[in-house]
């Protein structure tokens, strides 16, 4: 059983490939952690998923359903997934209050809700991010960065889906504002049984998040497997590369390979 | 909040209100005047009687200027109308077509928008014949090519934003967003444009009345007006200056309605009323400084180790205000000691707002001319920093001290060859010639390890990668053989692995020079592997100086301790939640007017209750 599967996906912008036969399944309840340097093709995954770019080959299934194309089916799958964007500034439309952006999600989970099924839906879910209900009606600029980000995770879980894709949600965030949010997301995952995609540059981040990771390069997968095996013995020289470039807190870098032009 | 805007708020109201007055009053209280014949009366000269002169029926004209405001207004206002509703409705049409017919509608429109817009009114003049309604829709129409370009391309800006995308993931359809998203956020640079349109429609109608095209006797406007009065233009100036007046009246009334909807934005029409209250009734210029709340805070910032005279760059006692548009100062950093020893490489480290960067630059003598920078000492090396430079200070600044920034795409004019910026600096500061500043240029780029170094100085900046243009500017900072690189958030935008190549060069170039390096990053862990030393910055001032190699056992300050604790890294405990900093209330962070509230609380918990 899968929450989500890419089957052999590929993605092209014009005639440059950026993904290439990409395949991943992510388990009910579980997180999957998509780490690469940018223009890897990450962001691109996760924009096919929801519908927002076009695909050129392959499948994608939410719940064992197809989320490709126009039809009924497919539009409806695809609603069992939702996105949080990396800028929290501007993933919040500036003219339009909380309340009523996370509301508008409520549109994704297909059902019709009365006005005050709706206003009580928002106030459950901004407390469920930690931000008190009485600013639903609080346009986006009286918000600091976290507390956005945070209501941009409660617009995504409006939409009731089975499947989060974290894309780059927390590159934008202060530290200190970072735990916060992670932290909020894993606590989300065990009290909904939600899947995730996580997606980041931050191999610290990722390995804190995920079950199980792949490591992208280029448009295609170069490893992937349970996330301490392997951090502990990449094999993959570019998972190496990756490792090796993270700086580890009051240990001196080494500098000694080559730099290449 | 910005409260107090200038006098356009107030001068649109003023001047809406004598318009509307005008407009409604006017033909029952001057209509008699203004219909009244006098033979005797013909062509008198403006005086006391008739402010400007009577008519060649004797009319009094000002009477006339008067009652003509309203059909003057009407017809701009509809013309505009028209315009606008034409111009909407086109342009989100084709902000949500597919791919060609949205092309094809744009191309359309940019040929209208080609074509003199004179000739497109007399067009449509031929066509519905010379009467006022006739101009007025000739006048709106020949609009709307205009407007539907500029609701487009606001458009188009709008729906590329993540909330656009965000509303299409969960299932809002084109017209849903655009009626829900993308209409409010161009709701008022629409008006802005609309209000200034209006003034230039009033005069196109002016022009064509003036041409007789337009309003035609016995109804008059003003630019009908004109035309009867400029016959006797030397007799009696008054009866052509007059309507011209009004025009000129009603036309600024309109550019300022633009200017105060254009001082608020994300208000529209409601922004005018407040701006005219705000300057009705303007706060007294409060002084306020941050100052006051922190002042309970003792100084903080343990030893500064270079501060003994052997720094190669320092600056005590250093404090950075800002004004804060309302009266009074914010001060953005205070109370810093920083001091560089030759050769030594230190880091700034500190959250959005700590003023780390304010720091850095204070140190470099480059700080933004709003800034009021005070302090007890600011030199580099003998060079007092804090008094006008000399020349040849000013030259030995531009080469001893290196600058990199977060993103060189920005420090870089795009329009210019890489090798052509590499060199200025030798050629003006160092009068070096052309070709020794593009061979200094090309062992710079070499040293930072990019290939062919020759070909690649003639590349643009797009050309080059991010982390190539990072190493570039390093590349081009060492060639000056500086003593200095401050290095300001120089691998934030870059990938982790590029990050180590640009870092590299850092560290060879700093090995092969003894160049001493300020390295400022939000990063704790990536300053602390870095550098030699670490400042600990937070709300403007130093709260921590420690060896960087002993960070995590010397860390005493509860908000360095809590910075290192929630920085996730590849040996945290995976199964239990991150520990979060308990107090978040940096600058930028919260609503405005909340108090900046005791320095650090600096609890450590684990994630629970979520800082506001």
């Amino acid at each position: 059983m899968t929450a989500l599967a890419l089957e052999n996906l590929s993605i092209r912008y014009g005639t440059r490939p950026v993904v290439m036969d990409v395949s991943l399944s992510l388990a009910p309840g579980r997180t999957i952690g998509l780490v690469g340097e940018s223009g890897s093709g990450k962001s691109s995954i996760a924009n096919a998923v929801v519908g927002l770019a076009p695909i050129s080959g392959g499948d994608i299934l939410v719940d064992g359903v197809s989320a490709v194309g126009r039809g009924r089916r497919a539009r409806e799958a695809r609603r069992g997934v939702q996105l949080i964007f990396q800028d929290p500034y501007s993933a919040l439309d500036p003219r339009m209050s909380v309340g009523d952006s996370i509301a508008e999600a409520t549109l994704a989970t297909g059902r019709k809700w009365t006005r005050a099924e709706r206003h009580h839906r928002v106030r459950e879910l901004l407390e469920r991010v930690r931000v008190h209900p009485d600013r639903a009606g609080d346009l986006p600029g009286a918000f600091s960065g976290g507390q956005r980000q945070r209501i941009t995770i409660a617009r995504a879980l409006a939409g009731e889906p089975q499947v989060l894709i974290a894309d780059e949600v927390t590159s934008a965030l202060d530290v200190s504002v970072q735990g916060t949010v992670l932290n909020l997301l894993r606590e989300l995952q065990q009290d909904l049984g939600l899947s995730i995609l996580f997606i980041s540059h931050n191999l610290a981040v990722v390995r804190y998040m995920s079950d199980e990771i792949h490591v992208m390069c280029g448009g295609v997968i170069v490893e992937s497997g349970p996330t301490e095996p392997l951090l502990d013995g990449p094999e993959d020289p570019y998972t190496r590369q990756l490792l090796s470039a993270v700086p580890v807190l009051g240990e001196r870098m080494t500098f000694e390979e080559h730099v290449t032009p | 909040m910005k409260r107090f805007v200038g006098p356009a708020g107030l001068t649109a109201i003023l001047g809406t209100a004598v318009l509307m007055v005008i407009a409604f009053a006017g033909p029952g209280i001057w209509g008699e005047a203004a219909t009244a014949r006098s033979v005797p009366d013909r062509w008198t000269p403006a005086g006391a009687e008739f402010l400007f002169g009577t008519d060649d029926l004797g009319r009094d004209i000002f009477a006339r200027v008067m009652v003509a405001t309203r059909m003057s207004l009407l017809l701009t206002l509809g013309a505009t109308a028209i315009g606008v509703t034409g111009g909407v409705i086109v342009g989100l049409t084709a902000s949500i077509l597919p791919k060609y017919p949205r092309r094809i509608l744009i191309w359309l429109m940019d040929m209208l928008l080609a074509f003199p817009w004179l000739l497109l009114v007399l067009f449509f003049t031929v066509i519905w014949g010379a009467t006022a309604t006739g101009a007025m829709f000739a006048i709106g129409l020949a609009g709307i090519p205009n407007l539907t370009r500029l609701v487009y391309n606001l458009a188009s800006s709008v729906s590329g934003q993540d909330y656009v995308r965000a509303a299409r993931v969960v299932g809002v359809g084109p017209l849903g967003v655009l009626f829900r998203h993308i209409l409010p956020n161009i709701a008022n640079p629409l008006l802005v444009q609309v209000s200034a349109s209006a003034s230039v429609t009033l005069l196109s109608f002016a022009g064509l009345s003036f041409l007789g095209l337009g309003v035609q006797a016995p109804a008059y406007d003003w630019g009908r007006l004109i035309n009867e009065g400029i016959g006797h233009i030397y007799t009696n100036p008054m009866a052509a200056i007059g309507p011209g007046v009004a025009i000129v009246f009603a036309g600024l009334v309109f550019t300022m309605i633009a200017e105060a909807l254009a001082d608020r934005p994300g208000q529209g029409l409601r922004g005018v009323a407040a701006a005219g209250r705000a300057s009705l009734f303007p706060r007294g210029p409060g002084r306020k400084t941050r100052s006051d709340a922190a002042a309970v805070a003792p100084p903080v910032g343990g030893v500064d180790p270079g501060g003994d005279g052997t720094a190669l760059a320092q600056v005590t006692d250093l404090s950075v205000s800002f004004p804060d548009g309302e009266g009074g100062f914010v001060e953005r950093v205070r109370g810093v000691n920083l001091s560089v020893r030759p050769g030594e490489i230190v880091g700034i480290v500190g959250e959005s707002g700590s003023g780390k960067s304010l720091t850095a630059m204070a140190l470099a003598g480059l700080s933004d001319d709003r800034a009021i920078v005070k302090a007890r000492t600011r030199r580099f090396d003998d060079i007092d920093l804090g008094t006008p430079l000399s020349r040849k200070e000013g030259k030995r600044l531009g080469t001893e001290l290196g600058i990199v920034f977060q993103d060189p795409l920005t420090s870089l004019n795009p329009a210019l060859r890489i090798g052509r910026q590499l060199t200025e600096v030798s050629r003006t500061h160092l009068g070096m010639s052309r070709e020794e500043a593009r061979q200094r240029a090309e062992s710079g780029l070499d040293a930072v390890g990019i290939a062919e170094p020759r070909r690649r100085l003639k590349d643009y900046p797009h050309e080059f990668s991010g982390g190539m243009r990072q190493r570039a500017m390093i590349g081009m900072a060492l060639t000056a053989g500086p003593r200095l690189i401050i290095a300001d958030e120089p691998t934030t935008a870059l990938d982790v692995t590029v990050q180590k190549q640009v870092l590299d060069v850092l560290h060879r170039a700093q090995r092969a020079t003894d160049t001493a390096i300020v390295l400022i990053s939000h990063d704790v862990a990536l300053v602390s592997g870095f550098c030699d030393r670490v400042v600990v910055m937070k709300d403007g001032e130093v709260v921590e100086n420690l060896d960087a190699r002993r960070i995590r056992e010397e860390a005493r300050h509860p908000y360095t301790r809590g910075l290192i604790a929630c920085l996730p890294d590849m040996r945290s405990d995976r199964t239990r939640p991150l520990p979060v900093i308990d107090d978040r209330s940096g600058p930028g962070e919260q609503d405005a007017g909340t108090p900046e509230v005791g320095a650090v609380s600096g609890a450590v918990r684990a994630g629970e209750e979520s800082p506001l």
